[in-house]
């Protein structure tokens, strides 16, 4: 038995130590923001944030997380109360099949966290694990964009403006 | 007052006045259903309408009326991460003249919707848009008759606003009480206009796509996220890629792994089931260790494209023409060609199905709910009315990617254990294995300049694999080959012009005196391969687009001036010449290293004009592209969704990019090697454009213009021409990789 | 007193300056012999020069890299023709001395984090040809940043105090005819120019290298360059076949993937001369002949049931973190790839190179087709890795256990700037 800290509640989580926190979120909590991709971490779509950092959900096992804190997106907001990162995505519109989207968003989110006030470059630089086969990376980015100056901290050197 | 400004007053919600119907029919034709790539659409059994309405004439087909006045429309298209759900309700609020809030849509269903056959082909807005639009048109229409005759006052002495018909003198009844004496069951009427462009309250504004939010904060959005009582997840049981099977596999020793519910086989086909996934997970591990061999002839080795080359065709000249006209002075004769590629998706297929008495459900993301229930209907001895195939969204899938075949794998668990849903998911490695590829193309091009530097001749020949094995019956299917029932495939065959396979796009919208254009048909298909967004017209336009600047070149002329010089269609002068002042074309920096290329095309030579324009800077060291900008002017008739249209110009940029930059699926004798996604790399953050802008051009009152595939081709041709300004090199053979860009570099 | 000391040091610095080399005009590109630019570009391949000399997105060789040392930070410099920023204005005398004594155009010393004391064996006529490969580039204004040492390393006399003490006093190698050409151009090359040894090789005090243990093993950028001689805890034989897949392609069907600093020396390997990266791999096959492995391959068992029950904890975190790719079975292992107890890692004497794979994954070394694992430094706790290093060491690796692993990955994470 795994005890965490699932978007701020306790869990306490029976079952296989190995077994991926992605399908512990999918299947047993029925948290779906996070997507399964590829399970092998290389396309980022499983993202969720461990103790405030990226992790891929798909290759961390559940024995790894006692007593840590995970956040999936869910526990950014919800539709109808979006977090900052996610209301940013909203007003870009940046997404198309979607797919991607929310492991992104915990990237996005776990990059403001360390660092409100990215250069172009550490943003792409932080999101390069992540990837998007429906090529919405330019409005991924204008969310990141808009998030960093929503929440604060700002952009160093705008390759785009902010729209 | 402006045209914008006078929208907006009559958008608060103000009235909008009937017309007297129409004495001419309505604009824009129907179209063959998903671009040509679809198989055995319904009859046409109203030619006079436009879209869809041609083949489902009845307007409760689309659109009904609830006692509350609110409206449910339908749709036979899908939500592919296209953004249709949000345009097409867009369509039906305005001309029904209801509040956005008070629609809903229904998408691909085959036990709700019409069979608009495949969700492909940037068709979705000119059929199924075009269909909505007038079929929401003849309902207000209706409604407002209903209601003249209740104020015994003449039509178009009402008007409607906001679910209401209103009377000049102040009497008015709501849609829903007029409706429920109205039956919508009547054919549409080719004489009732849509509402005036200047009424228009949604059709060309932003309107914020509906499936956003919820997909952003982890509501169930994909059949990936369903979950029904009961349900049992599945993985299917192969070998490791297409052209492979497993030769002992030993599925007690399956059978008996921890969580594994059971094995279900019928044939070659095997699958195995369990309540949760993890244990399916490791369970595969078993299945990687089985031996396998390659069932099919193996693969030869070097090149496939040569091979694609040599093979035997059947050329189909689509073009030919010839006016007397001055002598070339300049030839030039290159060929271009390109790799296979893969869809893709970032979500691997997956598919949720339930048999209960005799009677099966399939909850899928395949583009054609309808085709796919007539294979599956063949496969599984049931009469079509028996299966439902209702489409929910999947991960982005750019064409037939194994949508139909996850379908097809979970509807035959499925059926192993009636009354249970069954979600069967393919693993990343399978969905890189088995997916249908994107044909290699090859196409070889000559073509000269006369002394006034204008095109005096133009040869394109495109040797191609078909471009839809999209399926139609059991055999199309790759379960269905395995339950060892001897059902084949489907001959390969050409998709016809005007839409074109192989051959798409590969009629220049350019004038030219003499040309002949010869689609060379390659009916063998060493490896399977299926529709790949854009089909024919990336390769096409990437060779058409880059032979246009070679020939500007040796006119000494600029490449821009020399595409005008060959136009007269003027929407596509108007594109090109908007992204040109935009991205200031005229006035390059010159800097070494730093070069801007442009490519144009009208996709299909009837969807969207697209204009791309793109400047990279190359590291002369390594070969390393940067680009700097990507810009693009598109004209997709009348735009419903500026952002929307936007969205899709950038995200097929970005794509095309990636393909034409990047990708390629590499084989050995056994099989395609690309497993995942570091033997298949696809483009990343740190090699998209630093910057990019879509300029529409808006033509309200225009048909609308599918563009969901309208900037691959231009994209691809623009790269190019950038690398060859910057560099001085011509790349004709994709991938334009780093490495190739430096090979070129070197060897100067 | 503190007057005393000034004076000694003025002294000191001014017999340790050597003589300014008059700056000349850029020569002009065209000036230089086509094919000995080419020649110089396959030898810039082979000496790795771009991977000190540029940094990420930048231009190569207008350098700026980050080079820590146990001293502090050096920035590889420019070495593009730009007169003010690069070395634009350094005849050959002068670019010929830097290589070979370490010394600047102004006479200042340079550090050795550029491996002069390899560079040196290269003959005048290679040396010509890199000259006239360099002053053939594009001129890229671009001043690396300052250097950030501990003092007084700041002060560059100090290095030919440096020099007196670590700079070897070797001559020239003898010829070995009955060995070959091609073991002799190898030699010539990797003991020069392409200064393997200056990772693969333990280092002194003062940081210079041990040439009497040349090949035992060192330590680069935070990871351990494992011994290219007898030494060599490899289990698989290093034939001068293996040697040469894993150069050109960073990969070895019978090792492993190259990683760490590396995957940039196969990434210029792999478009460098395929003669030269032969006669390397036929060379260091040579240095290893004596290795184990060459010997004789030992069987290599999986003890994984012993290994899970020694360290459950691992076990566990293996299967849900690793298994996907590293298990039997897994699609990477189907298509091929070589399985973890056929690298070096779980074979050496320390869990460096383990544990830093761990942290950092790991970047396809030379085409953007190839090996790739994703970092797990924010995945797993010093604990958790220090836990699956010892399952993967107990049930694929040879030796004894590894001891105090935690602070191994501490270590390596400090190392790493983690
Ligand atoms: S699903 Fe986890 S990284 Fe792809
Ligand atoms: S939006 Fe579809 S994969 Fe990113």
């Amino acid at each position: 038995m795994i005890e965490l800290t699932i978007n701020g509640t306790r869990r306490r989580i029976e079952g296989d130590p190995a077994e991926p926190l992605l399908y512990v979120l999918r299947d047993n909590l029925r948290l779906h923001a996070a997507k399964f991709g590829c399970g092998l971490g290389q396309c980022g779509s499983c993202t969720v944030l461990v103790d405030g950092k990226p992790v891929q959900s798909c290759i961390t096992p559940m024995a790894a997380l006692a007593g840590r804190e995970v956040m999936t997106v869910e526990g950014l907001g919800s539709a109808n109360s979006p977090g900052s990162v996610q209301q940013a995505f909203i007003d870009e519109q940046a997404a198309q099949c979607g797919y991607c989207i929310p492991g992104m968003i915990a990237r996005a989110e776990a990059l403001l966290r360390a660092d409100p006030r990215p250069s172009e470059a550490a943003m792409r630089a932080a999101m390069r694990p992540s990837l998007c086969r429906c090529g919405t990376h330019m409005r991924i980015l204008r969310a990141v964009r808009r998030a960093a100056v929503a929440m604060g901290g700002g952009i160093v050197d705008p390759a785009e403006p902010v729209s | 007052m402006s045209g914008i400004a006078r929208r907006d007053v009559l958008g608060g919600g103000g009235l909008v006045v009937l017309f007297a119907l129409a004495g001419t029919g309505i604009a824009q034709e129907g179209g063959t259903s998903g671009g040509g790539e679809g198989t055995g659409a319904p009859p046409e059994v109203a030619p006079g309408l436009p879209g869809s309405l041609a083949e489902f004439p009845h307007l409760d087909a689309w659109i009904r009326i609830a006692p509350d006045g609110a409206a449910t429309v339908f749709t036979g298209k899908a939500e592919l991460g296209q953004g249709i759900g949000t345009a097409l309700l867009q369509i039906a609020a305005d001309e029904l003249d209801l509040p956005l809030e008070r629609v809903k849509l229904i998408t691909a269903d085959t036990g709700r919707t019409p069979d608009e056959g495949i969700t492909s082909g940037s068709q979705s807005l000119q059929n199924s848009g075009t269909a909505i639009a007038n079929a929401a048109a003849n309902v207000r229409y209706l409604l407002a008759e209903r209601a003249a005759r209740l104020f015994g006052v003449a039509v178009d002495t009402l008007s409607t606003v906001n679910g209401f018909v209103r009377a000049r003198d102040g009497r008015q009844a709501s849609y829903g009480e007029l409706a429920a004496s109205l039956s919508l069951h009547v054919e549409a009427r080719p004489d009732v206009r849509r509402k005036r462009v200047a009424a228009r309250d949604h059709i060309g504004r932003d309107r914020p796509r509906r499936d956003i939010p919820p997909k952003l904060t982890g509501a169930a959005a994909y059949v990936h996220d369903m979950t029904m009582p009961g349900m049992l997840h599945a993985r299917v049981i192969r070998g490791p890629a297409e052209g492979t099977r497993l030769t002992a596999p030993d599925f007690d020793a399956i059978a008996r792994l921890p969580g594994i519910e059971r094995v279900v086989r019928v044939g070659d086909f095997a699958a195995m089931l369990g309540p949760r996934e993890w244990p399916l997970v490791q369970a595969m591990l078993a299945v990687g260790r089985m031996p396998w061999t390659r069932s099919e002839a193996p693969l030869p080795q070097g090149d496939l494209r040569d091979m694609i080359r040599a093979l035997s065709t059947e050329p189909d000249v689509i073009l030919m023409r010839d006016t007397v006209t001055l002598p070339s002075v300049r030839r030039v004769t290159a060929r271009y060609d390109r790799p296979y590629l893969m869809h893709g998706a970032i979500g691997p297929s997956c598919a949720v199905a339930l048999w209960q008495d005799g009677e099966l459900t399939v909850w899928t993301h395949s583009q054609g709910v309808y085709p796919l229930r007539n294979a599956l209907a063949e496969l599984l001895d049931l009469p079509p009315e028996r299966i439902r195939c209702i489409h929910r969204e999947g991960a982005g899938c750019y064409g037939h990617n194994g949508a139909d075949d996850v379908a097809t794998d979970a509807a035959l668990a499925a059926r192993a254990v009636p009354g249970r849903p069954v979600k069967l998911m393919w693993t990343r490695e399978q969905e890189h294995g088995w997916e249908p590829l994107g044909p290699a193309m090859v196409t070889e091009l000559s073509a000269g300049v006369d002394a006034n530097g204008r095109i005096a001749e133009w040869t394109h020949a495109v040797w191609s694999n078909t471009h839809s094995t999209r399926p139609s019956q059991a055999g199309d299917l790759l379960a269905g080959l395995e339950v060892g029932r001897g059902f084949a495939p489907s001959p390969p065959r050409a998709i016809p012009q005007p839409n074109g396979g192989g051959d798409r796009n590969a009629i220049p919208l350019y004038t030219l005196p003499r040309a002949t254009i010869t689609s060379m048909f390659v009916p063998q298909m060493p490896v399977r391969v299926s529709a790949l967004r854009g089909l024919g017209a990336h390769m096409n336009v990437f060779a058409i687009e880059s032979m246009i600047d070679e020939l500007a070149a040796v006119a000494k002329s600029d490449p821009v001036e020399f595409r005008l010089r060959h136009l007269e269609d003027p929407r596509a002068i108007e594109v090109i010449r908007t992204l040109a002042d935009r991205f200031g074309w005229a006035r390059p920096k010159r800097e070494r290293w730093r070069g801007q290329g442009f490519g144009f095309a009208r996709y299909k030579n009837s969807g969207a004009y697209c204009a791309v324009a793109i400047e990279v800077r190359i590291e002369p060291e390594t070969g390393a592209t940067t680009v700097l900008r990507a810009d693009a002017a598109v004209d997709a008739g009348e735009t419903v969704s500026p952002d929307g249209l936007r969205n899709q110009i950038e995200g097929g940029i970005v794509q095309s990019i990636s393909w034409t930059a990047h990708e390629e699926v590499r084989f050995d004798a056994a099989r395609r090697t690309a497993f995942d996604w570091s033997s298949y790399p696809i483009l990343r953050f740190d090699a998209v454009p630093l910057q990019m802008a879509v300029h529409v051009v808006d033509r309200p009152g225009q048909p609308f213009l599918g563009a969901g595939e309208a900037s691959q081709g231009p994209a691809a041709a623009a790269f190019a021409n950038a690398i060859a300004r910057a560099t001085g090199q011509r790349l004709r053979s994709m991938p334009l990789t780093a490495e190739r860009v430096r090979l070129a570099l070197a060897a100067r | 007193m503190a007057l005393a000391l000034v004076a000694v040091l003025a002294i000191f610095a001014l017999w340790a300056r050597a003589p300014t080399i008059a700056a000349i005009e850029r020569p002009d590109p065209a000036s230089f012999d086509r094919s000995e630019v080419v020649r110089g570009a396959a030898l810039a391949r082979i000496g790795n020069c771009a991977s000190c000399h540029s940094v990420a997105g930048g231009r190569v060789y207008a350098g700026g890299t980050p080079i820590e040392t146990p001293f502090g930070t050096i920035f590889g410099s420019n070495i593009t023709p730009d007169p003010e920023t690069g070395i634009g204005a350094w005849s050959y005398e002068a670019f010929a001395r830097s290589m070979r004594e370490g010394v600047g155009r102004d006479g200042s010393h340079l550090y050795p984090a550029f491996p002069y004391d390899r560079l040196r064996h290269t003959s005048d006529a290679d040396l010509r040809a890199l000259y006239a490969f360099l002053m053939t580039r594009d001129a890229v204004r671009a001043e690396p940043p300052a250097n950030a040492l501990i003092p007084p390393l700041g002060w560059r006399p100090v290095l030919a105090g440096w020099k007196l003490l670590a700079l070897p006093r070797t001559g020239p190698q003898a010829p070995q005819p009955q060995l070959g050409a091609l073991w002799e151009r190898g030699r010539y090359l990797g003991e020069g120019l392409a200064h393997c040894a200056s990772c693969h090789s333990p280092r002194g005090l003062l940081q210079q290298e041990v040439r009497e243990q040349a090949y035992a093993g060192g330590w680069s950028d935070g990871w351990y360059a494992p011994p290219l001689d007898a030494s060599s805890p490899a289990v698989r034989e290093w034939t001068a076949e293996r040697l040469y897949a894993y150069l050109r392609t960073g990969l070895s069907t019978a090792h492993a993937a190259a990683a760490g600093p590396m995957g940039p020396v196969t990434h210029n390997l792999a478009r460098a001369p395929e003669r030269d990266v032969r006669a390397l791999a036929t060379y260091y096959a040579w240095t290893m002949r004596e290795a184990r492995a060459a010997r004789s391959e030992p069987v290599l068992p999986d003890r994984g049931a012993v290994a899970a029950r020694a360290h459950p904890a691992g076990a566990a975190l293996f299967r849900g973190a690793c298994a996907a790719c590293h298990e039997p079975g897994a699609p990477m292992m189907v298509a091929g790839r070589p399985d973890l107890r056929l690298g070096s890692p779980l074979h050496q004497d320390n869990p460096r190179d383990t544990v830093q794979i761990i942290l950092q994954g790991l970047e396809p070394p030379v085409e953007p087709n190839g090996p790739y694992m994703p970092a797990y430094a924010d995945t797993l706790t010093d604990t958790q890795i220090a836990a699956v290093t010892a399952y993967m060491r107990a049930r694929w690796g040879s030796g004894p256990e590894w001891g105090d692993l935690e602070k191994a990955v501490a270590d390596a994470r400090a190392e790493s700037g983690e």
